[in-house]
């Protein structure tokens, strides 16, 4: 192979990941962030609620789905700052777009498996593949079965449900 | 022979500004109002079970996260997530920054013993958790 060869597939594989593989949620750019948000669960995409759930759900760190989360004043700000200008509302991806057209204006959730959208896209999935399986345990796991998560990435082919193998509908 | 001397400076800078943040921070405790501190009396309150206001009959203690060999990862409670290891022998980045340290002291405390740790408490910890 010549270095005319390499340039090609190289530059072929750089276009296909960012064009063909696009993204399904926004991934996280935001080092504050990528490091709290991280510290005890995965640093849940933002585009993956709207901004008024993560605006109430910042509002009450103390008691953050029964754990004690709280920051100081100045970095709950900036990560509040974050996730509202990268909600799902102000979001063009399309998980978020999703996310966004199954909730009504006067839903206010703070649970992203709460949402109409994610429920319906995991309904399938019974005690066995989630509760009772010690490797997921719970829905709220998305990188126990979605591979790429971390990246914002969600597509149907990166499923592996722990135990059960590929996922396919 | 280079690098092991680069290794060796790097450990003892690690191992420094370990010991110069805890007793910075013991210092402040001091500062605060606490008397002497105490390794075992420490050990005694990581050990010590407190009721689990979420389900009658179940405790909380340090160990339920950390777990019970202070040098092995713990696991979140809840969420199943990995913890590094709390014992600066083997994790040495434990006790390198006051603020992270002050930060999971106030959602600990407040998670296993339903209140904010009192700054003799912490000192207590602190000398209990920093020969490890």
């Amino acid at each position: 192979m010549n270095i005319r060869q390499l340039v090609m597939i190289v530059f072929a594989t750089i276009l296909s990941s960012s064009v063909f593989a696009a993204r399904d949620v926004a991934v996280v750019t935001d080092s504050l962030y990528k490091e709290e948000c991280s510290a005890c669960h995965m640093a849940y995409q933002p585009g993956l609620l709207p901004a008024r759930s993560w605006e109430k759900m910042m509002a009450n760190l103390a008691d953050h789905f029964g754990e004690n989360a709280e920051l100081g004043e100045k970095e709950r700000k900036a990560i509040t700052d974050y996730a509202m200008k990268n909600a799902a509302d102000f979001s063009n991806f399309k998980r978020s777009v999703k996310i966004m057209r199954s909730l009504s204006a006067s839903d206010v959730p703070l649970r992203i498996t709460d949402t109409p959208y994610i429920k319906r896209k995991h309904h399938e999935l019974s005690n066995r593949h989630v509760k009772d399986n010690p490797k997921v345990k719970s829905l709220s796991r998305c990188d126990a079965c979605h591979t790429k998560a971390d990246t914002g990435s969600y597509s149907e082919r990166e499923i592996k449900v722990p135990g059960f193998g590929r996922w396919e509908d | 022979m280079k690098k092991q001397l680069a290794y060796f400076l790097m450990l003892f800078w690690c191992i420094s500004t370990q010991a110069a943040v805890v007793d910075d921070m013991l210092a402040s405790y001091k500062a605060d109002g606490a008397s002497d501190f105490s390794a075992s009396r420490g050990e005694v309150m990581w050990n010590k079970d407190y009721p689990d206001p979420d389900s009658a009959g179940k405790v909380r203690n340090c160990t339920t996260c950390h777990g019970k060999d202070l040098r092995a990862k713990g696991k979140h409670a809840k969420t199943g997530k990995v913890i590094d290891a709390i014992a600066p022998s083997v994790n040495s980045e434990r006790f390198t920054d006051p603020k992270f340290i002050e930060k999971w002291f106030k959602r600990n405390c407040k998670w296993v013993l339903d209140r904010e740790c009192t700054s003799q408490e912490k000192g207590d910890f602190l000398v209990y958790l920093r020969n490890k």
